[in-house]
């Protein structure tokens, strides 16, 4: 693949969840009683490492399989 | 309805923005040649062009107006998924990919010129490209004109803003760049308004009270209790229920006619399948999408429920439009501004915009590959070499997006999306599917029947939208201009049954045509193209996941379980 799209998707909810939860955390504001931005932003924060994490896996492995099938070339 | 928007929100509109950009800029350096640029060079994964398949129709009409539509038929909006996309992306990945794909046919009207002749191709690729730069236009109209209204943004700006940036992404990364933006969007729409889903809830009080406060808007229109929140036992009669319609119209009409129209035939989904990086792939396209599709009615027709649940047990949940009822267009609004506190207010927004320009983008890309290989290439100018048709592509894309614009100032006048983006489809894309059918599973469709049977089907919309009227109507767009012979309780109705209208003369005129006149292509010119001519597909070495046939049936079993819980 020419770019896996898990990594600007990794970085940009890790980013966005980041600021929004620490936003979150400064200001406190509540609806319905919940300090939404905190904990959505720790939701997106989560999603984010996950797929950056995938992207990892996906990444090394992709090397794995390359050296393997160099020396057969 | 106003929304202040505070220096946090503006920050992850720029975050969001800057990825947009930023893909297309890290995408450039693959563009090399034309293919790249139009077919993403038949490398993507599966799960990407799924998703991106799924987030491509998620635009405008999809967000704004199911919630809408929740709230004005509540639970039988799902129509709209369970039947109205469904089984037809189940048919169009297990029966249709390996034509459409296995014929290496660069774009659905090239498909159509290989299988049948020049202009049945030519016929498909004008209407197609027309139509789909008007949706564009509509796309962009629609956002600009919600922007105005909810943050005090100039129209224009909206309208130049959201146009280059769309424009500079696809220009720089043509359709890989569109496709990856999309999967970007798809989850941004779904992270962004799961929260006001699930804080609207946890205000309505739960699944139970959400129901009990329905049954009240129900009798309170006069209605029985159930109607809003049963999806098929109200429609015995299209007087009993609120969209207007009975199951036999909205079965054929919107379940098999339109859907199979659009998800089966329009390029614009399609060509996410093309780009997939194998036969399986492509075909497991539509099947990954289906998955999301199926659960969207949540995020999408749920909110227009508890918004209209609340607004009739509480009052004034929902700003009052000029006719004195409840604007229905300002749910998710209402709900953002209700719900969201700055921060996740800028999120909610940026969903928002982001799915008006997944809806764009896909447009744009579909555009801009009919117009320079069914149209600029085989037309125009043939037998130039490939950088010269990339560089139309590139001024194909700025064209498709001026006359996108163009058409986002024209597209003042319609209060109602989803229903003129159905008008239009009902001349253009009704009779299509009928036209692919046979020209897949009947190798004696020839080519003048196929065009012919096009025309008469486009012909028998258009005649039945000029002969019949839904009650109500004051306007000539609404029909009728010709007489009225019929009059619809709803315009849905008549959007359905001129669906109906024109498949089943399209279908029928296809045969009789093509019994009368000879076949122009042969049995080997033929093979990959037609279902009794290809070699059957083996994937049985294949583990389950991986085989169309098997996640189709899965998925249709899901589906009609949803169908049957909600009934």
């Amino acid at each position: 693949m020419q770019l896996d799209i898990r990594y600007p998707i990794g970085l940009m909810f890790g980013s966005l969840g980041l600021i929004i939860a620490v936003y979150g955390a400064l200001t406190n504001h509540l609806s319905l009683g919940i300090n939404i931005n905190l904990w959505w932003g720790l939701v997106m924060l989560v999603f984010g490492g996950i797929m950056l994490l995938l992207a990892r896996i996906g990444s090394a492995k992709q090397k794995a399989d390359e050296k393997e099938s160099q020396p057969t070339k | 309805m106003k929304i202040t928007l505070t220096g946090i929100d503006y920050v992850i509109l720029i975050v969001y923005f800057a990825f947009v950009l930023g893909i297309g800029w890290a995408l450039k350096k693959f563009m090399k040649s034309s293919s790249d640029f139009f077919l993403s060079g038949r490398a993507i994964p599966a799960w990407i062009c799924g998703l991106a398949f799924i987030s491509a129709n998620l635009g405008a009409q999809e967000v704004i107006g199911m919630a809408a539509s929740g709230a004005k038929y509540g639970i039988m909006t799902s129509h709209f998924y369970w039947i109205g996309a469904i089984p037809a992306m189940v048919f169009v990945g297990v029966f249709m990919m390996p034509f459409y794909y296995g014929s290496k046919a660069r774009s659905v009207p090239e498909y159509l010129k290989l299988r049948f002749d020049e202009k049945t191709r030519a016929f498909n690729a004008l209407t197609f490209a027309f139509m789909t730069v008007f949706s564009s236009g509509i796309s962009m109209y629609a956002l600009a004109k919600l922007f105005e209204l909810l943050l005090g943004w100039n129209f224009h700006v909206s309208i130049a803003v959201s146009g280059v940036i769309v424009l500079v992404y696809i220009y720089l990364g043509g359709l890989t760049s569109a496709i990856y933006n999309e999967v970007l969007q798809f989850f941004l729409i779904v992270l962004g308004f799961l929260p006001l889903v699930l804080l609207g809830m946890k205000d309505v009080g739960g699944w139970q009270a959400l129901m009990d406060k329905l049954s009240g808007v129900a009798t309170s229109q006069g209605f029985a209790a159930g109607t809003w929140t049963h999806s098929w036992a109200h429609t015995g009669t299209a007087a009993a229920n609120p969209m207007g319609v009975e199951w036999f119209g909205l079965a054929m009409g919107l379940g098999f006619v339109l859907s199979f129209g659009y998800w089966c035939t329009d390029f614009l989904v399609v060509q996410r399948a093309m780009a997939a990086d194998s036969m399986s792939a492509a075909r497991r396209t539509p099947l990954i999408a289906a998955v999301p599709k199926m659960l969207f009615p949540l995020l999408v027709i749920l909110p227009g429920m508890i918004a209209i649940g609340l607004h009739a047990s509480k009052g004034g949940f929902l700003p009052m439009g000029a006719d004195g009822k409840p604007d229905f267009n300002m749910v998710i609004p209402a709900m953002l501004v209700k719900y969201f506190p700055p921060g996740m207010l800028g999120l909610g927004l940026t969903a928002l915009m982001a799915s008006f320009m997944s809806g764009m983008a896909g447009n744009v890309t579909a555009f801009n590959t009919v117009a320079t290989y069914d149209i600029y290439q085989s037309y125009v100018k043939p037998g130039q070499t490939d950088s010269h048709y990339l560089r139309f592509g590139h001024v194909m894309t700025v064209v498709g997006i001026l006359i996108s614009v163009a058409c986002a100032y024209a597209a003042a006048q319609f209060n109602n999306i989803m229903d003129m983006l159905q008008l239009v489809f009902g001349f253009v894309n009704a009779p299509l599917f009928a036209t692919f059918l046979l020209g897949m599973f009947w190798k004696r469709s020839t080519g003048h029947g196929a065009f012919w049977g096009l025309i008469a089907g486009t012909l028998a919309a258009f005649l039945h939208w000029a002969l019949t009227v839904p009650a109500g109507a004051t306007h000539w767009i609404k029909g009728g201009c010709l007489g009225t012979v019929h009059t619809y309780p709803v315009e849905m109705a008549q959007n359905f049954w001129a669906a109906i209208f024109a498949w089943t003369i399209c279908f029928a005129a296809t045969i009789v045509i093509s019994l009368v006149t000879a076949r122009t292509k042969s049995d080997e010119e033929l093979k990959g193209l037609v279902y009794s001519l290809t070699p059957k597909i083996v994937d049985h070495h294949e583990p389950w996941y991986k085989r169309p046939a098997t996640l189709g049936i899965i998925i249709l079993i899901a589906a009609t379980a949803l169908n049957l819980i909600f009934r």
